[in-house]
C-alpha cells in the first residue's frame, strides 16, 4: 500500500505523483461537463422568459440542446467502446461499493465515537470518498432522467399524447439538483483548498502523492514515475487517448448527419 | 459488514451504489405521473417567491405564468375598452357588458406551452371571431387580426382563416370565471391548435390587416404559424 512506503522520499524537486485517471475516465469525466454546460446553458435561456426575450433566437438555442444531447449520449456510449473499459469498469466498482468507513462519513461517526470539528477527515478513504461515490451515483441517475424526459419533450412537440404531466417537472427538477451539485463540484475542485488538489487529477491524470495518502490513504494508488519530460506521460496516455479521440470524432460525424437529417 | 481491513478498497463493501442509482432512477420516471401533482402542491409554497421567480415554477394548476413586461396589466372595468378597428367597415369601441352582449361560446381544450408543458381541460367562454366580426364588418381587403396586449409591446395576430377556427375565441371566462390578472383579464385569446404564445393575454385591441405579421416572440424567432405538433422545430 502507498501509505506503507510513504516514507521514501527521493527527490525533493519533484513531487511525487499517482495515478488517478486514465484518459478515458476523464474523456468520459468531460464530456460529461460539456454537455451538462451546453445544454443548461441553453436550456436555461430557452426557459427563462427574460432570457428567451433578450437572446431571441429560439431555433438556434434549440438546435445547440439537442445537437449537444445527441452528441452527449453518442460519446458517452462510443467512449467505453473504445477506450479502457477496465478502467471504467474499476471505477464504477469503486464508485458503487460502499463500505463501513463510507457509510460513517455520510451518516455520522456513530453514537460512540467524537464527532468534533474535522471528524471526516479521520475517517480513512478509499480512491474515492464517501461523497464523490455518492455525487456520481446521483449524476449517473439524473443523466439517465435528463434522456428520460429530454425525449419525451422532444416526442412531446410531435404528438401531445407523450405530454405527461410530470415530463416538465422532471426535466426542471432534475437541472436543478444538478445545478446544485455541479456548483459544490466545482467549487470543491476550484476553490476550497483540501480538495482542489483533486482537479489536477482530472485534467492530467496524476494527483500529488502525499495528499492522496492524506486525503486517501486506503486507496492502493500506482505512481506515476516521474518520466524524462514528454516520454513516459506520451506512451501512458497514447493508447487511451487515441480511442477517445477517435470516438469523439466518429461521434461528430454521425451526430452531424443525424442533426441535419432531423433539423 | 465485515471490519475495515486492509484490502484495496473495492475488494470490501457493498454495492449500495448501483441500488441508489436504480432506486433514483425508478423514482424520477414514476415523478413523469405524479410529478404534476406534487408541482401543484409545491406551488402553493412558491407563492411567496418574488413575481420574478415565480414565473419559472409551476403555478397553481399547472400553469406557468410568463411576463414580457412585468408587471401584468390591471383591469379597471368602469374605463376598459376593446378597440376593434383597421380594415373593418364599422371601427368601434366595446366595453365588457358590450362583448358579452355578443353571442356567447363555451369550449373546453388543452393548452399547449412550446416550452414543453400542456394544461388539460381548460374551460373557456368568449365570443367567436366570426360574431365579433360581424359586429363591425369585415372589409373585403382585410386578411389577417392583430392583437396588440396591454402589457406593451406584445403583439401577436392570425389569418382570418385562422381566427375562424371553430376553436378560436377571444375568452372572457376561464374555468368557469372571469378571467384571473394572471391569465389576461379581462380578456384574451384563445387558440388551442398552437401554442400558448399565440393566445395574446390583456387584449385591448383588435386591429384588422391585409396581411399577418410577426408577433413578438416571432420577431424573436418562432414560428407564425404555431400549430402544436407542426411548427418550431418540428
Amino acid at each position: 500500500m502507498a501509505s506503507e512506503s510513504a516514507p521514501a522520499r527521493q527527490i525533493l524537486a519533484a513531487p511525487r505523483r499517482v495515478l488517478r485517471f486514465g484518459p478515458t475516465e476523464r474523456a468520459f469525466h468531460w464530456i460529461h461537463a460539456a454537455g451538462f454546460t451546453v445544454m443548461t446553458g441553453t436550456g436555461v435561456v430557452m426557459y427563462l422568459p427574460a432570457l428567451s426575450a433578450r437572446i431571441s433566437d429560439r431555433p438556434t438555442l434549440k438546435a445547440i440542446h439537442l445537437t449537444a444531447a445527441v452528441l452527449w449520449v453518442a460519446a458517452l456510449v462510443v467512449v467505453p467502446l473504445l477506450g479502457d473499459r477496465r478502467a471504467l469498469r474499476a471505477a464504477v466498482r469503486q464508485l458503487e461499493t460502499f463500505d463501513a468507513d463510507d457509510r460513517r462519513w455520510l451518516l455520522g461517526p456513530g453514537r460512540h465515537r467524537r464527532r468534533g470539528p474535522g471528524w471526516r477527515a479521520r475517517i480513512p478513504q478509499g480512491r474515492f470518498n464517501a461523497a464523490e461515490k455518492a455525487h456520481s451515483i446521483v449524476q449517473a441517475a439524473l443523466a439517465v432522467l435528463f434522456v428520460v424526459s429530454g425525449v419525451l419533450l422532444w416526442l412531446g412537440e410531435r404528438d401531445t399524447a407523450f405530454r405527461l404531466p410530470g415530463t416538465i417537472p422532471l426535466h426542471d427538477g432534475a437541472m436543478f439538483v444538478a445545478l446544485v451539485l455541479v456548483a459544490g463540484h466545482v467549487y470543491l475542485s476550484l476553490v476550497h483548498p483540501p480538495t482542489k488538489p483533486a482537479m489536477r487529477g482530472m485534467l492530467t491524470g496524476e494527483v500529488d502523492a502525499d495528499w492522496a495518502e492524506a486525503h486517501h490513504p486506503k486507496w492502493d494508488a500506482p505512481p506515476a514515475d516521474a518520466p524524462p519530460p514528454g516520454y513516459d506521460a506520451a506512451r501512458r496516455s497514447r493508447p487511451g487517448a487515441a480511442p477517445v479521440v477517435a470516438a469523439l470524432g466518429v461521434a461528430t460525424t454521425a451526430v452531424l448527419v443525424v442533426v441535419l437529417v432531423v433539423l | 459488514m465485515s471490519a475495515p481491513l486492509p484490502t484495496p478498497d473495492d475488494a470490501e463493501g457493498r454495492p449500495v451504489g448501483r441500488r441508489a442509482f436504480l432506486g433514483i432512477v425508478g423514482v424520477g420516471v414514476s415523478s413523469l405521473l405524479w410529478g404534476g401533482v406534487a408541482t401543484r402542491w409545491l406551488s402553493d409554497a412558491s407563492s411567496a417567491l418574488p413575481s420574478s421567480l415565480q414565473s419559472v415554477v409551476p403555478g397553481g394548476t399547472g400553469w406557468r405564468i410568463y411576463s414580457v413586461n412585468p408587471p401584468f396589466p390591471t383591469y379597471d372595468p368602469t374605463t376598459w375598452r376593446l378597440t376593434v378597428d383597421g380594415l373593418v367597415e364599422r371601427p368601434r369601441t366595446f366595453t365588457m357588458a358590450q362583448l358579452q352582449a355578443l353571442p356567447r361560446a363555451d369550449q373546453t381544450t388543452d393548452f399547449h406551452c412550446v416550452t414543453g408543458w400542456s394544461v388539460p381541460d381548460v374551460h373557456w367562454a368568449g365570443v367567436r371571431f366570426a360574431d365579433l366580426l360581424a359586429a363591425v364588418g369585415v372589409s373585403p381587403a382585410a386578411g389577417a387580426i392583430e392583437f396588440a396586449s396591454a402589457e406593451e409591446p406584445y403583439v401577436d395576430s392570425l389569418t382570418l382563416e385562422q381566427a375562424r377556427a371553430p376553436d378560436a375565441m377571444l375568452a372572457y371566462e376561464m374555468d368557469h370565471g372571469p378571467i384571473s390578472r394572471e391569465h389576461g383579464a379581462p380578456a384574451r385569446l384563445v387558440v388551442p391548435q398552437m401554442y400558448g404564445y399565440k393566445g395574446v393575454k390583456w387584449v385591448s385591441r383588435i386591429t384588422l390587416t391585409a396581411q399577418a405579421s410577426d408577433g413578438y416572440w416571432e420577431q424573436r424567432g418562432y414560428d407564425r404559424d404555431a400549430y402544436v405538433g407542426g411548427s418550431n422545430g418540428v
